[in-house]
């Protein structure tokens, strides 16, 4: 993508594009661990939803079902704040792989 | 109709506040300028002025309040000091930043430690790289011109800066002149009406304000930032000259005082100068070639102008009223000699810093000032380039 020069750019840092964040994948801050959701135990409390500073929990159906691990920072918030008794959401290791890079 | 009012220049500039009648005014109180904001809730509780009132918990809240509602596309004023400017400072920077019109008073103070409560620079001159329009008045007749014309400037669509106002603590805050007050209604004209450019609270459009920049554009925006600076000289000259068509008073970015044939200068700003003129007055009439001037606009720093009006001089003296430790020099004073740097002409130029915490600066010691000029323009020499007024060695 074209970066706008300073001239182009609109006045006072306005960002008329509001919502684009999205286009900026956080999952790729993830470095050796991410979330891994165990479904029988999910209470669907929504914690980790509410916690979640990258809006990268998943919800379909009105239910929990996992992450967006394009956002998942792996900063393991959600199973800090994860209620169950057994766990709903542990950290697991991960591997990184290099070819999983920011899309162009 | 114009009335002359007596008042002191806290009153003055609550006088100038209600007749503008800002959307918004967020501000705390602080010495000395308590009596702006003690004025101004005044105006509010009387139902003198329409605008919301805010006074929040501290000066950088008072801040952000007046970001916040500029962003909301409110027109926006403040007052404070010393202190209460540099708690501000986190939000200067922002407000700048975002190209906010925000207009702020500044009764200006020393700042602690030792803690004291009197007029110096200290407070404005560490602000003097948070990206705002600065302007300084040597009594309350010019803390009321540069108010108003403040509101112009930082509003003007090629400029969209914020400005601040700066009147000596005490010494113009506290002290009772007779002011020109002019009409309410051809003030109001002169201001016009406010268009925010990106308004938060116009919902039919969805912006951001203030996201973060990585290296990608951070650069970029802090470049466009700067441009609106640079385009105010040209606003400032335009402003002041329509100010002074419409009212009388005319403003450019300095005065020379006694300046035509002068060989020696006196550069100094805000309350002194008006004792440097006595001094100068006093000198003339001795048969000494001796001039004034005195810098109103800060930044943007008009340093063509002010070098183009000294550099046929024998000798300057610039006179700071605060201290850059471990500098070259005093503010005012580094500003102007590196401003006469590529001149053809260049004269010596010499730096005092004066008045730190309100010491008083007196006839007598702008005559020894202009005795130090006298004999540098007849030897050439310089003994001291850096000294102090008025101070016990």
């Amino acid at each position: 993508m074209k970066k706008e020069t300073w001239k182009e750019l609109t006045i006072g840092t306005i960002n008329l594009e509001a919502g684009n964040s999205v286009s900026n994948l956080t999952g790729t801050w993830r470095s050796g661990r991410k979330p891994e959701f165990i479904e029988k135990n999910c209470i669907q409390c929504f914690f980790c939803w509410l916690y979640c500073p990258h809006f990268a929990i998943r919800v379909e159906g009105g239910k929990v079902t996992g992450f967006k691990y394009n956002y998942c920072t792996g900063c393991g918030l959600c199973a800090e704040e994860c209620p169950t008794k057994e766990k709903s959401i542990v950290m697991v290791k991960e591997e990184i792989k290099l070819t999983e890079g920011r899309k162009k | 109709m114009s009335t002359l009012k007596i008042l002191n220049g806290n009153q003055t500039i609550a006088e100038a506040a209600r007749q503008i009648d800002p959307d918004v005014i967020a501000a705390y109180p602080i010495t000395p300028s308590t009596a702006i904001v003690e004025t101004i809730a005044q105006f509010r509780a009387d139902g003198q002025i329409s605008g919301e009132f805010v006074c929040p918990e501290s000066e950088h809240s008072a801040m952000s309040v007046c970001i916040g509602a500029a962003a909301a596309g409110g027109r926006v004023m403040t007052a404070t000091s010393s202190q209460g400017l540099a708690l501000m400072w986190e939000m200067l920077y922002i407000a700048a930043g975002l190209r906010l019109p925000i207009v702020a008073a500044i009764a200006n103070r020393s700042l602690s430690a030792p803690i004291n409560i009197h007029g110096d620079h200290s407070d404005t001159m560490g602000a003097r790289d948070a990206g705002w329009i600065q302007i300084y008045s040597e009594n309350c007749q010019e803390a009321y011109d540069n108010f108003v014309q403040a509101f112009r400037i930082a509003e003007h669509l090629d400029v969209r800066t914020p400005v601040l106002v700066g009147l000596d603590g005490f010494i113009i805050s506290h002290s009772s002149e007779v002011v020109q007050i002019e009409d309410e209604g051809e003030v109001k004209k002169f201001i016009g009406e406010y268009k925010p450019l990106y308004p938060l609270l116009d919902t039919s459009r969805k912006l951001t304000v203030g996201s973060i920049d990585f290296t990608d554009y951070y650069f970029e925006h802090k470049r466009n930032q700067i441009e609106g600076i640079e385009n105010s000289p040209r606003v400032i000259e335009e402003i002041g000259k329509e100010f002074g068509k419409k009212f009388g008073r005319p403003y450019s970015f300095f005065e020379e005082y006694r300046m035509e044939d002068a060989e020696l200068c006196i550069v100094v700003m805000s309350s002194a100068a008006g004792t440097g003129k006595d001094a100068v007055d006093e000198l003339r009439s001795q048969g000494k070639k001796i001039g004034l001037l005195k810098p109103r606009v800060f930044r943007p720093f008009p340093h063509e102008r002010i070098a183009e009006a000294l550099k046929k001089m024998k000798a300057v003296a610039v006179l700071d009223r605060s201290s850059s430790p471990g500098a070259f020099g005093a503010p005012l004073f580094t500003e102007i000699r590196s401003a006469l740097y590529d001149s053809s002409q260049r004269p010596k130029v010499v730096n005092y810093v004066y008045g730190l915490g309100g010491r008083d600066i007196k006839v007598e010691h702008f005559k020894e000032v202009a005795a130090n000029l006298e004999k540098i323009a007849a030897t050439g020499k310089v003994d001291e380039m850096r000294g102090y007024l008025n101070l016990r060695e």
